[in-house]
């Protein structure tokens, strides 16, 4: 899950004139770009930094709910719970390879995450206090990821639309069970009620955040949407999104945390308060309730996995020499 | 012959070693050392969590008292889950957690292939069908990085040491059958795990061979899972485990 927030990276390239013309042709004629293609070294390092950003919301994002899998309430609630974070982790892994096309290594991007260098969604820095948010998170937080992802199956780079068609399918999945989560709660006794209702007021407002600043604000959405990485701005998306959720908020019998919110019968869309754009940057600077913690706790896996990982490449080299000693031996 | 309700305590034998098992393979989630094994940890709970379900929803219906899979899985008092010792023990570092799959698969694999090819009662057949294929993968993927630990660095072969001094003193109670599962075994629907020993031996002798580990030599096997004497970690597993069924009771979740 992730949406596009906060991407930042630096289009600049310096291409001829000529080049950029018969790159943006085939752009235009909705050709997909493949790994071995000639392109622009900003279109290069633009993807490369959305595709890692992406993973890496996916590994971050397994933390929050990862909260909830050994205390989940029923044995289907578990498994649907554990499969949902795997597939969080599937998806990191796709996009991992799908960066590693462009000629960055998993452990390059890794290390930029752990080090705190790379950005992630800010969506995961708020934390899971109770049972209801793994409700809340399927159906705000991956409803707002799909609203967002589903152009990206048609970005104009083969491997990352392809990777979405797939991560899209199976979030879709997820937003549903997060959905089926809050409508047994919503239909439950007075206090599941109560829980669903404030996950809802914990996690509206940083879903709207996920679209990322207005787009009055927003400085490197030009060049990404004439490059067709990106289809829609961000005001666009967080307006399908709220115009998506609202209903099924009404659904629940949830109250959206908004008073500001209300239907405008002129432009067919819901009107909403004002986003608190300073909490937005507090998150993404990285002071966060979460943000620490989610760091330590990749940091801490990844230190104590050293030994595992570097005793897996030393056997693996064992094997090697051994089989290559055997050749010899044969021959 | 049709399973007697007076099966049902040895089919939660082995309904509580997947669920206890599944669980503590669920909470390497989001800390495993490599991504590939985020999955393959997720995968195995998944596998052990499924097959306690089925077995508990089995286990339920041949009471007859109207106990669910939740209620079997998550109300009862510790004294009252009777998994082996083993699938309780704390995670450890990643040698602890592969050596105790390798002991555990070693052991269910075959122990299932019995039950699809000899049951009695055709559902626990049928759950041992599909269970087997799993607990092969299991086998192979614990054994492989048994393998790897062992034979790898001076440190993961140490590691891989202490976690086989640790976690072999555990291993016997696989092999013991409780008067429910005498029972069992008398009424035809599991194996008497005693037949499988040899076999468990020697994968066991096998992977250990090619992981350069030594077998420890352990003179008191460890046991009293099965009576519900469980060791100190397993009440704070069930502390989580049944926080929220223990905090909302009788809620629909």
């Amino acid at each position: 899950m992730y949406s596009q927030g906060l991407i930042g990276a630096d289009s600049s390239t310096t291409e001829s004139e000529e080049f950029l013309a018969a790159f943006q042709a085939r752009i235009d004629r909705e050709e997909k770009i493949e790994p071995n293609d000639p392109m622009p070294e900003g279109y290069r390092r633009t993807l490369v930094r959305q595709i890692g950003q992406h993973a890496h919301s996916e590994i971050v994002g397994m933390l929050p709910e990862g909260n909830w899998i050994t205390r989940a309430p029923s044995l289907r609630r578990k498994i649907a719970l554990l499969a949902k974070v795997q597939d969080e982790g599937g998806h990191g892994l796709y996009l991992y390879s799908a960066a590693e096309t462009l000629g960055v290594s998993r452990e390059q991007m890794t290390e930029e995450l752990l080090s705190g260098k790379a950005k992630y969604s800010s969506i995961f820095n708020y934390p899971t206090p109770t049972w209801a948010d793994i409700g809340a998170i399927g159906w705000l937080v991956d409803g707002a990821a799909i609203m967002n992802q589903i152009p990206l199956c048609r970005c104009s780079f083969g491997p990352y639309a392809r990777a979405m068609i797939r991560v899209c399918k199976e979030e879709s999945f997820h937003q549903r069970q997060g959905y089926e989560i809050m409508m047994t709660l919503a239909r439950g006794s007075e206090e599941q009620k109560q829980m669903a209702q404030e996950a809802l007021n914990r996690w509206w407002w940083p879903s709207l955040m996920m679209f990322g600043p207005h787009d009055s604000d927003s400085t490197h959405g030009d060049q990404s949407m004439k490059w067709k990485i990106k289809r829609f701005s961000n005001d666009e998306l967080r307006q399908k999104f709220i115009t998506a959720t609202v209903p099924q908020a009404e659904y629940l019998g949830l109250t959206v945390p908004d008073p500001d919110l209300k239907w405008n019968e002129e432009t067919k869309l819901y009107d909403h308060g004002e986003i608190d754009w300073a909490e937005f940057k507090a998150v993404v600077s990285g002071n966060g309730q979460m943000n620490r913690d989610r760091i330590r706790d990749r940091n801490k896996a990844w230190d104590d996995g050293a030994w595992v990982r570097e005793a897996a490449l030393v056997h693996a080299q064992k094997r090697a020499d051994k089989q290559h000693i055997a050749r010899e031996a044969a021959e | 012959m049709a399973t007697a309700e007076t099966n049902v305590p040895a089919i939660l034998e082995i309904a509580d070693d997947c669920l206890i098992l599944g669980h503590r393979l669920s909470e390497w989630c989001g800390h495993a050392p490599i991504l590939e094994e985020e999955m393959a940890l997720a995968n195995m709970g998944l596998d052990l969590l499924g097959q306690a379900r089925a077995l508990y929803a089995h286990a339920g219906e041949l009471e007859g008292k109207g106990r669910s899979e939740d209620d079997l899985a998550f109300l009862r008092r510790e004294r009252d889950y009777v998994n082996c010792l083993l699938v309780e023990r704390r995670n450890g570092d990643f040698a602890h957690t592969m050596l105790r799959q390798l002991y555990f698969a070693a052991f269910m694999q075959p122990f299932w292939r019995e039950v699809a090819a000899n049951s009695t009662d055709a559902t626990l057949a049928g759950i041992a069908a599909k269970a087997e294929k799993e607990m092969a993968y299991h086998l192979r993927h614990a054994g492989e990085w048994v393998i790897r630990m062992g034979d790898g660095t001076d440190e993961s072969a140490r590691r891989m040491a202490d976690a086989a001094i640790e976690l072999h003193r555990y291993t016997g109670e696989l092999f013991m059958a409780s008067p429910a599962r005498q029972k069992a075994i008398a009424d035809g629907l599991l194996p008497d795990p005693e037949s499988l020993r040899g076999e468990w031996d020697a994968t066991i002798a096998t992977v250990f061979a090619e992981a350069k580990l030594e077998m420890p030599e352990i003179r008191v096997m460890q046991k009293g899972g099965r009576d519900g004497n469980h060791g100190e970690d397993m009440g704070h597993l069930l502390a989580e485990l049944q926080f929220m069924q223990r905090a909302y009771p009788g809620q629909t979740w």
